[in-house]
């Protein structure tokens, strides 16, 4: 019986890797360093909880969420240069590819950039014929001076033709050692983002196809016979083989299998999530099992993509942030943050017998932290000063989560992460607060239970079709491209449908997204 | 006369995003074509009306379509050089300059990139000072200034010149030429002279919307007392700080119009109700209009102080509303008939924000 799944998260200080049944229990958790090279980590973290299972032929599954692709391009490591061929003119000529990306990552990757006749009109007639000789011409230019090609076209989410046709001559010219990425597989609507992640894609796939190569090599040296998959952006899953042609879809995944991996440890799938590092804490929210999505434009090492990321705040409220008391001031003077001592808290903390008063110290003396410190060595510490100071923390984390709900409907709150300590066990407008079991591995269970997806991103004509027909026509193709992706079939649900109709469009004109969501098929 | 650099450009877009009340276009667009323009051509100039010979020809350019389709299909550059030289063949005369028709949204950064590209300064000045949906929607309409003849060009080399005995029926003949070009395409209207451009246009809103931009940056930044001069130098008001709690769009008459609503983070017995038709037009709190048409309806999100678009609207976001008056030279005869909230389908009167706001 194949019942087992193994989940791995990498993350930048830690990498963890769970083993969980099929009811969805931890059976074995790790958590190891980060490692410079981060497949030493992958593969300790794997050993050590292989290692603990009985019987290792009832894994069946591995899924990976990983920083690599991020880090790569966040640290200008291993990139590889690309050429950028755009499919759109006499159309776009006014902005070239890679505009306004920062100086020193375009140096790196952007290998020849052209924009040539095709595309296509909002309705789908071509803008132009698309000019194969130049898409040739390119191709030839190409060969031996990049190592992949990012090919965008307009309206190609709608319409698929001409990057596909583009492929073609591109390999019938260079074979297929050159890899080429194609918009419409990685982006949805908004052709400069869209082309944007597609040269980051094409500069990430020997980056990608070291980690892919690296897990599968792993899974396989320890004897394994599992399917292996990434994680997403969005907490779905795609295979091993797709992450090594779409990797720049991983980009973000970390936050998201943290978010939904506490949620399901406590067994939620509609909450708020508080994650409290040292220095600062993130508050997102968790609607039927998924981050809500921010809507505002994500930039990945400075340049702009249309991906959607999980909607987060940030407050600098931390285990190590420093508590300050100014006597003279009114009403106690008692001010908290924003700068923290960081991972010195272990060392600077006065309960370590350090010098600095921190909300560590202010946690353990009103009682909220245990098994950190020595509290006699608080004992010069004014009880007013901790009471002020855990009184702030409970006021911004209120304001905090109270500013993330949708409704006034009070929502458990979740609290995870090494600060979680300092979250009061009740707060006003929250129905209860809970520290998940295991949720220091809440990355890796969110890998392990992640989910395969399909969505659509298309325009459809109100008046042509009616508004259900068109709607009724993208459910079911999200939920074909969920059973394409691994999904069981009877269990595909459609998690979102968002409809913008189009200002100015004759004809009903709207564009609709729908993504559709199932558990993978045993 | 002065010359826009990169800097002045950030500015302007943020400025022309907050001026854009929600429509208008993304100006994110609008700043690459400027940047490409200036990289290619050089930097551009911006002069006054009175820096110019009186009789000289002004021409204005900006794109018309739809945005979502502007997403997908970049502007060329080339629609809107043609489109001006077409309708200065049709006039017999060269401009001396050209001029936004809208500073608020993309169509403040358009003209620039355009004159860059054919060696002609910028005037400051415009006809709205905001962004409006209609042609016709211009405090030239309120000095009888006509919107023709004007032409619509889009980047393959199909162009279009053509009179209209009024305002709305330019906008409505505009209207129908692009939807079969395309839906991104350029327009050049209200051809005026220098001396219609100091008698009707609003002077200066380029450099109102840079400097709007310049303080809303420093909001962004979290400088203090950054809102207090944003909020002094455009005599704005802050309205309300509310969570949106109900969001319902629809597109009738090609127009995305919606409600959202709004519940006041501190109090949740106050809610606003905020009625959208491309731009954001009236904000009705617990049913009292407090902010009406022409004047300016800004949402900003509550954290970052980013200005929200119509598109960028979600269920639960954090916003600011700001009532910013209208440029001074839309208080005419005639402004309300023109772009009231009556203008838009709203049976209210117009009233003074600032006598409203709590």
């Amino acid at each position: 019986m194949k019942d087992l799944r193994l989940g791995v998260d990498v993350g930048g200080t830690n990498t963890d890797a769970v083993v969980v049944d099929g009811e969805g229990r931890i059976v074995v958790e790790t958590k190891t360093a980060t490692t410079p090279e981060p497949i030493d980590g992958i593969v300790d973290a794997i050993t050590t909880v292989i290692d603990q299972v009985e019987d290792t032929s009832r894994l069946g599954k591995a899924m990976l969420g990983t920083t690599h692709p991020t880090n790569a391009i966040i640290r200008r490591r291993d990139l590889d240069r690309v050429g950028v061929l755009r499919l759109a003119a006499p159309s776009s000529l006014g902005v070239r590819p890679s505009a306004n990306w920062p100086d020193d990552l375009r140096d790196l990757v952007i290998g020849r950039s052209q924009i040539i006749e095709g595309g296509f009109e909002y309705d789908g007639t071509p803008i132009a014929s698309l000019d194969e000789d130049a898409v040739r011409r390119f191709a030839g230019d190409c060969a031996g001076d990049v190592s992949a090609l990012a090919v965008s076209c307009a309206f190609s989410p709608a319409c698929t033709d001409h990057e596909l046709r583009a492929a073609e001559i591109i390999e019938a010219e260079c074979g297929r050692d050159l890899p080429v990425s194609l918009s419409h597989t990685v982006g949805s609507l908004g052709l400069l983002e869209r082309e944007n992640a597609t040269i980051l894609n094409a500069s990430l796939l020997t980056v990608a196809r070291r980690v892919v190569n690296g897990f599968r090599d792993t899974l396989a040296n320890l004897g394994l016979d599992v399917e292996s998959f990434l994680t997403q952006n969005d907490g779905t899953l795609m295979t091993v083989e797709e992450a090594d042609r779409y990797p720049v879809l991983t980009v973000g995944s970390g936050p998201t299998n943290s978010m939904r991996g506490a949620c399901a440890l406590a067994g939620l799938t509609d909450a708020l999530v508080i994650d409290v590092g040292g220095t600062s804490a993130d508050i997102g929210i968790l609607v039927n099992g998924f981050p809500r999505e921010s809507t505002a434009a994500v930039e990945v090492g400075g340049v702009r993509t249309n991906f959607r990321m999980p909607d987060l705040i940030s407050v600098g409220l931390g285990g190590g942030t420093i508590v300050r008391h100014d006597s003279e001031a009114d009403g106690g003077g008692v001010t908290v943050g924003p700068d923290s001592v960081g991972y010195r808290v272990i060392s600077d903390a006065m309960c370590m017998g350090g010098p600095t008063l921190t909300l560590s110290d202010v946690s353990l003396a009103v009682g909220r932290l245990d098994g950190f410190g020595d509290p006699s060595l608080l004992s010069g510490v004014q009880n007013e000063i901790c009471q002020a100071a855990i009184a702030w923390v409970d006021e911004r984390i209120g304001v905090l989560g109270e500013r993330m709900k949708a409704s006034s409907t009070p929502l458990p709150l979740m609290a995870v992460g090494g600060g979680a300590h300092l979250v009061p066990t009740e707060l006003a407008g929250f129905s209860e607060v809970v520290w998940p079991p295991h949720h220091s591995v809440a990355n890796a269970f969110g890998a392990a239970i992640a989910e395969a997806a399909g969505s659509i991103d298309k325009v459809y004509s109100y008046d042509a079709t009616s508004r259900e027909d068109c709607l009724r026509s993208a459910r079911e193709e999200a939920t074909d491209a969920a059973i394409r992706a691994g999904a069981n079939a009877g269990e595909v649900r459609i998690t979102s449908v968002v409809e913008i109709p189009m200002t100015y469009v004759p004809g009903g004109g709207c564009r609709v997204i729908v993504k559709a969501v199932g558990p993978l098929a045993a | 006369m002065r010359e826009l650099t990169l800097d002045d450009i950030d500015d302007l877009a943020l400025g022309a995003t907050l001026l854009g009340t929600g429509g208008g276009g993304d100006p994110y667009v609008g700043k690459l074509l400027v940047s490409q323009a200036i990289a290619d051509h050089g930097p551009a100039r911006v002069v006054t009306a009175d820096e110019l010979p009186e009789d000289g020809l002004v021409l204005t350019t900006a794109i018309i379509g739809a945005p979502t389709v502007i997403l997908e299909k970049i502007p060329a550059g080339t629609e809107f050089r043609s489109g001006i030289q077409a309708l200065a063949a049709y006039l017999g005369e060269d401009p001396v300059a050209l001029m936004p028709i809208e500073v608020g949204g993309v169509n403040t950064l358009v003209p620039i990139a355009t004159a860059v590209e054919m060696g002609l300064p910028v005037v400051d000045a415009d006809g709205m000072r905001r962004a409006f949906p209609q042609i016709e929607m211009t405090v030239f309409t309120l000095h009888d200034l006509p919107a023709g003849p004007l032409s619509i060009a889009d980047e393959k080399g199909n162009m279009c010149v053509f009179e209209a005995n009024t305002n709305q029926i330019a906008e409505s003949l505009a209207r129908a030429a692009v939807i079969q070009l395309g839906l991104a395409d350029a327009i050049s209207c209200y051809p005026m002279k220098v001396a219609d451009v100091r008698r009707a246009g609003i002077a200066g809103s380029m450099s109102y919307c840079t400097e709007v931009g310049k303080r809303l940056a420093h909001v962004k930044l979290g400088a203090d007392g950054a809102w207090e001069e944003l909020l002094d130098y455009t005599d704005a008001a802050h309205v309300f700080s509310g969570k949106v709690i109900d969001i319902d769009r629809r597109t009738t008459e090609g127009f995305a119009r919606g409600t959202v609503v709004l519940e006041h983070l501190d109090d949740p017995s106050r809610t606003m109700r905020v009625e959208i038709q491309n731009e954001n037009l009236v904000a009705f709190e617990d049913g009292d209009a407090v902010v009406t048409v022409p004047d300016l309806l800004c949402l900003l999100d509550y954290e970052s102080a980013d200005p929200i678009t119509t598109e960028g609207l979600a269920y639960g976001q954090r916003l600011n509303v700001l009532a910013m008056p209208c440029a001074p030279e839309w208080h005419r005869d005639g402004m309300l008939d023109l772009v009231g909230p009556r203008a838009f389908g709203y049976d209210i009167d117009y009233v003074d924000f600032r006598e409203r706001v709590r």
